[in-house]
């Protein structure tokens, strides 16, 4: 399989006036193409930094101060702000959590599409109207042209998302991020849209990074992993993998905090809250909150392990486990 | 047994001036015809979409919203029409949790002075008592003493979540309406309010009724579970039924959709078209029929919620 995004040890910080928040420290991860790859994590762990990041949408306080961004062959730290315009939107897109808040109120939503259309992919008025109908449809819109003339309040909030996803996919791009784009929709609408999200990317062949809080998600359309912790990415694994073998405290911990659906379960959830990021623990940021902590945890950073083909693990504790 | 609490055919319209003509005038039907029981130390599970009138039914329950018809009898007296003064008095017995942590507090008063305040308004403790209680209370909600002169800015959302609830069993109430209390929390933190919820209700006996849409912790928190669609109850039965034997084709949906985190569950999926009608334009006959794949020609007639086994209760033609 081809690499298509390929993060090394990106490190991102924000200057406020009471310190410098070290949002995401180190993070690698890949993305092939066609593939979901799930970013999981509580708030406050990075994600959406991390997805803002690959599309250099860090604006100031914030700074990317390190790592590299491959994105199918390109360095995309080194891209010109107007290269990344052009990949933005066209090459890699974004669908974010709150849809109607991502949708211009004052324009119908058609609309909105044909103007990334002519935009990005340089069709004319009239190629660009056929082509937002016709994304409208894909997404499971029913009487498109109807529903294209409306504004974004006239829309449910499931209806919403899926315009979003219209037009996120609307130019063919490589990878979608999409930053959880079912939290705060119903159950039932939530499983239409990841259906929609899946089959759509299958479709059209692009690679999607799901960002989410929600390990059932993952667990049902993710083909790979990567586990956040306070900006770290603390373990790596294939969906399999991950939830047959979990390795590291947090990854076991939050699949400890679920309540199951599909089985009698004791709930052992972790201790304490994520750490705060304006003066981190130097060693593992899960240190103080982890059952299995030893004093060499506090002392540095846990170096990424491969313990199973695939399956990375940044834990010392795993690893003396291992060894 | 006879129950704690009874809801006999509970309505809630909210009239609109707008919509509809003078001869027919229109109104939000946000419940419509709810009846169910809870006996003292159960916990029933209330779960349903956006919409279905959950919130509506707690809000009647505690009397923030005074019901359009129907009786709520709590300990032998209809809430549903006590006077002001009455009802005041017996507010210490039923308290109510809200989702929203932060909204829920009042942003200028400390940690202690909102747990001290239902001390104040609905018990004789002198103030060195109270102070006493309020202590007390933190403790049981796990809350560190040093918390205690903190505004509400100055804690995290799990830490604010635990102070709602130190309000609202600082009475001692007997029945708490908790109404998505676990909704704005992240994992970790949610799964440690679900279990102080689970410990308090042990330790003070409390009767809970759970309002939330993620089915996932009602089944792990009640005993009973009622489903919602539409502004009625479509199904209820024992958590232990509803979850291994759902009836209702709504009910089956709403649990085919819950994603479950295993990659490999296998789970027949009911899919549902469409999306909730309007509660202004009620559809006749069984609600969901628009929508429900199993449709038939008999669904447009009235349905009634009706007992299929003991203590197992469906509202569908088909079942």
């Amino acid at each position: 399989m081809t690499t298509l995004l390929d993060v090394r040890e990106l490190t991102v910080h924000f200057e406020t006036d009471e310190g410098t928040v070290q949002a995401v420290d180190a993070a690698t991860l890949s993305v092939h193409a066609g593939e979901i790859v799930g970013l999981v994590g509580e708030s406050g762990s990075g994600k959406s930094v991390t997805a803002l990041a690959i599309l250099k949408l860090i604006r100031p306080p914030g700074r990317i101060v390190g790592g590299a961004i491959e994105f199918d062959g390109r360095d995309l730290l080194r891209a010109s702000e107007q290269e990344m315009r052009g990949i933005r939107g066209s090459q890699i897109s974004m669908v974010f959590q709150s849809p109607r808040t991502s949708l211009n109120p004052v324009i119908p939503v058609g609309r909105q599409i044909e103007r990334l259309l002519r935009l990005h992919a340089r069709l004319s008025a009239d190629g660009a109207r056929r082509r937002a109908l016709a994304m409208l449809g894909e997404a499971g819109i029913a009487e498109p042209e109807r529903r294209a003339a409306q504004y974004p309040h006239q829309l449910s909030g499931g209806m919403c998302q899926r315009v979003m996803i219209a037009m996120a996919l609307a130019t063919s791009p490589r990878l979608l991020i999409a930053d959880e784009p079912t939290t705060g929709l119903d159950v039932s609408i939530a499983a239409q849209i990841l259906d929609l999200l899946r089959d759509l990317g299958r479709r059209t062949g692009a690679a999607i990074l799901l960002i989410t809080h929600d390990l059932g998600v993952v667990a049902g359309i993710c083909d790979r992993v990567a586990v956040m912790h306070a900006g770290q990415i603390v373990e790596w694994a294939g969906v399999h993998r991950l939830f047959k073998r979990p390795a590291h405290p947090y990854t076991r911990g939050l699949l400890q905090s679920i309540p199951r659906l599909d089985r009698e379960f004791v709930m052992e959830p972790i201790a304490g809250a994520v750490p705060s990021l304006l003066d981190p623990p130097a060693g593992c940021r899960f240190a103080p909150r982890c059952a299995l902590v030893m004093d060499a945890c506090r002392a540095c950073r846990p170096p990424a392990v491969e313990i199973a083909p695939g399956h990375t693990v940044a834990c010392l504790a795993v690893e003396e486990a291992r060894t | 047994m006879t129950p704690l609490l009874t809801v006999d055919d509970l309505h809630k319209h909210f009239p609109l001036r707008s919509v509809g003509s003078w001869l027919r005038p229109a109104s939000v039907r946000a419940v419509d015809g709810v009846s169910f029981a809870l006996c003292a130390g159960e916990t029933l599970g209330l779960v349903g979409e956006s919409g279905c009138g959950k919130s509506t039914i707690a809000r009647c329950l505690v009397r923030t919203l005074d019901p359009t018809a129907g009786r709520v009898v709590f300990d032998g007296v209809d809430l549903a029409t006590l006077p002001d003064e009455a009802l005041r008095r017996r507010r210490r017995d039923f308290q109510m949790v809200f989702q929203d942590p932060t909204a829920s507090l009042n942003p200028r008063l400390t940690v202690q002075a909102m747990v001290e305040e239902p001390l104040r308004l609905h018990t004789d403790l002198v103030p060195a008592a109270r102070r006493q209680r309020v202590a007390e209370i933190l403790a049981e909600v796990g809350l560190e003493a040093s918390l205690a002169h903190r505004y509400p800015h100055q804690l995290s959302g799990g830490q604010r979540q635990r102070v709602n609830i130190a309000r609202a069993v600082a009475t001692r109430p007997r029945f708490l309406v908790l109404d998505e209390p676990t909704s704005a929390l992240d994992v970790s933190l949610r799964a440690r309010v679900i279990l102080l919820l689970a410990e308090l209700r042990a330790r003070l006996g409390m009767t809970y009724l759970f309002i939330s849409h993620d089915l996932s912790t009602v089944k792990y928190l009640s005993n009973r579970v009622a489903v919602m669609y539409l502004g009625t109850i479509v199904e209820e039965a024992s958590a232990a039924d509803l979850f291994r034997r759902p009836q209702h084709p709504y009910t089956r949906a709403l649990l085919s959709a819950v994603p479950v985190p295993d990659p490999d569950a296998r789970r027949d999926r009911l899919t549902l078209r469409g999306e909730i009608p309007s509660p202004i334009a009620v559809p006749t006959g069984c609600r969901l029929r628009g929508r429900c794949p199993l449709a038939q020609p008999v669904c447009a007639e009235p349905v009634v919620l009706r007992e299929i086994a003991p203590g197992h209760r469906v509202a569908c033609h088909l079942v």
